[in-house]
């Protein structure tokens, strides 16, 4: 039963090309579906783990940054070596984002555990600002603020098969669609699992959590890898999807965007994120066509009081106890 | 019978010269006893005689101004709290301590966290191994349950439980640790008569199993029923160790506990 309505959904989406074929509707789902994966990696963090990342943009500019470079090849001098790499494939490109940001959670975890809650804010956030300082002066490999640009659309399939490149929309609507339902099931055995389960138990409970002998830094640390890995893979599709990328990606709009998304939606809940993706990613499509973009932020910020003021939890577990089903989480006799 | 046959035990857990200072305060200022193999010891004494404060040391929680403690021989300095409970020396908190959101099917889930090994990438691919795992982990839970008779309850979400089974729901959850020795600290403190009953039955049963247990407690008429030895302390030094029988007669306990004016007790 509960997998009905995940199935559902992604049906629904797989289908919806068919009939909505407008280009400019399909580049807002798509850059919404970029930032639900997003959103998805912080709630691994934020809901499970419980512990607040606003630096997050910086998994995604790194993500998106290491595919650029890789797909486009760069020249460097470093320490008067000179550093030069090809350009290699771009879904490459796209593992090596995927890795860079892992191990950069992997560092940010190690370094920040010692200190949580708040001092683990701070440190999210400046090292995000450290990153696009790098992004912004190191302008032999990132070009600066001049932006990296031509960034090679994603190849599918090798040279002996035949291969698609996804210029279009409707291709990177599907990849990104693929990409948010693997980001799902990742996430859903991850937190069904007993790693899952010791992320909750130190959110819920950490001296409780110690005393059954869940260890505090493995587990925020694996949060942390998973969650920067994903945030990762959010980015280097953004970069292979605009073809455009510049230091303004770091900026803190993009992290907030992400929270906004998670709280609204519900953190600690597997569809939070994508429903309030989808809510504030369609929102600003809806109000552009009635409004000025003034009135427009206005009524955004009215919408995000209005939720949190009246679905403190988010919208999911609100649905949730409305349809009276027990939430979402709840695993029992039946759950296997 | 018990009894009887474990007094005999090694000792499993050892504590030496311990001592606690905080600042100028001395919560413990010498402490030295043995817990062995399958035996029920009370740790008994006065309010803020450095009982709870005892078991912090013991588990890791609090670092000893200075002093050893060992289990199962291997001293334990160092170590945080999780590691110490991976050694199979589990305790459980005076307050009540839950995952409060969490349902007593999920709390006794998490707590068995020692036995879940499961693998990363198993779990990622949803592989056979892991889902058998699970399975087990599940069919555990159940008979955890079980044992402490929460097994009707197992949907409830752990905050909104009756207060003793929220005690008792704090035992499964140190229970699915898979402890070789458990610390209670005060278990049935606040449970009426009948609670106490149905606790103390438990206590039985966990010994019969061969589990070693560290009570503290302030519920004289139980810890005296079921503990083999009694560890009396009284300003953070201890003041008799010894068979309850014995304890029951000791001079210098019964001033500890009626206080100073009762001079020829």
């Amino acid at each position: 039963m509960k997998r009905l309505f995940p199935v559902a959904a992604l049906a629904f989406f797989v289908l919806l090309p068919v009939w909505m074929r407008d280009q400019y509707y399909l580049n807002e789902l798509i850059v919404t579906g970029i930032f639900i994966i997003a959103a998805m990696s912080l709630n691994l963090l934020l809901g499970y783990a419980g512990q607040l990342s606003l630096g997050h943009a910086a998994f995604f500019g790194i993500g998106a940054y290491v595919s650029a470079l890789t797909s486009l090849g760069f020249t460097v001098t470093i320490f008067g070596f000179e550093v030069t790499h090809g350009p290699w494939p771009a879904f490459v490109g796209l593992l090596f984002g995927i890795i860079a940001s892992g191990i950069c959670g992997f560092l940010i975890g190690k370094l920040a555990f010692r200190v949580r809650g708040a001092y683990f804010v701070i440190v999210t956030i400046s090292f995000a600002e450290v990153v696009r300082l790098v992004a912004l002066n190191w302008v032999e490999l990132t070009n600066g603020p001049l932006a990296l640009s031509n960034i090679p659309p994603i190849t599918l399939g090798f040279d002996w098969t035949g291969s698609i490149t996804l210029w279009g929309k409707i291709g990177n609507y599907y990849l990104v669609l693929a990409f948010i339902a693997l980001a799902y099931v990742v996430i859903e055995q991850l937190v069904k699992s007993p790693f899952g389960r010791a992320m909750i138990a130190l959110r819920e409970n950490e001296t409780l959590a110690l005393s059954v002998g869940v260890s505090v830094t493995k587990y925020l640390v694996l949060a942390a890898v998973v969650s920067g890995a994903i945030a990762g893979a959010a980015g280097s599709l953004y970069a292979h999807y605009i073809l455009i990328i510049d230091p303004m990606i770091f900026m803190f709009l993009n992290t907030v965007t992400m929270v906004i998304m998670v709280i609204a939606g519900g953190k600690g809940t597997l569809a939070g994120p994508l429903v309030g993706g989808l809510v504030f990613g369609i929102a600003p499509v809806i109000l552009r066509a009635y409004v000025r973009p003034e009135v427009q932020w206005i009524l955004y910020g009215a919408l995000m009081i209005l939720i949190v003021y009246m679905l403190p939890d988010g919208i999911v577990p609100a649905i949730a106890r409305w349809s009276g089903g027990v939430a979402e989480g709840k695993s029992g006799k039946t759950g296997s | 019978m018990s009894g009887e046959a474990t007094s005999a035990g090694e000792p499993i857990l050892s504590i030496e010269r311990v001592a606690v200072h905080f600042g100028g305060v001395t919560a413990i200022a010498d402490l030295t006893f043995d817990v062995r193999k399958g035996e029920l010891l009370s740790l008994i004494g006065p309010n803020g005689a450095g009982k709870t404060t005892a078991f912090n040391v013991i588990t890791g929680f609090l670092k000893p101004s200075q002093g050893v403690v060992r289990f199962k021989g291997r001293p334990l300095a160092g170590l945080k709290p999780n590691e110490i409970a991976a050694l199979g020396l589990v305790r459980t908190f005076q307050r009540t301590n839950l995952f409060d959101k969490c349902s007593v099917f999920e709390n006794v889930l998490i707590g068995l966290h020692r036995r879940a090994n499961a693998r990363l990438v198993g779990t990622l691919l949803g592989l056979p191994r892991e889902r058998r795992l699970e399975q087990d982990l599940r069919e555990k839970v159940w008979e955890i349950l079980g044992l402490v008779g929460l097994s009707d309850q197992w949907r409830e979400l752990g905050a909104s439980l009756p207060y003793g089974n929220q005690r008792l729901l704090g035992v499964a959850l140190a229970l699915a640790a898979d402890p070789e020795a458990l610390l209670l600290d005060e278990p049935v403190s606040g449970m009426n008569a009948s609670e106490t009953g149905r606790f103390v039955e438990l206590i039985r049963k966990l010994r019969s199993r061969g589990l070693t247990i560290l009570l503290v407690e302030h519920d004289m008429p139980m810890v005296m029923g079921i503990s083999d030895r009694i560890v009396v302390l009284n300003y953070g030094r201890i003041i008799a160790n010894d068979k309850p029988e014995a304890i029951q007669k000791d001079p210098e306990v019964i001033r500890a506990y009626l206080g100073q004016g009762v001079r020829h007790a």
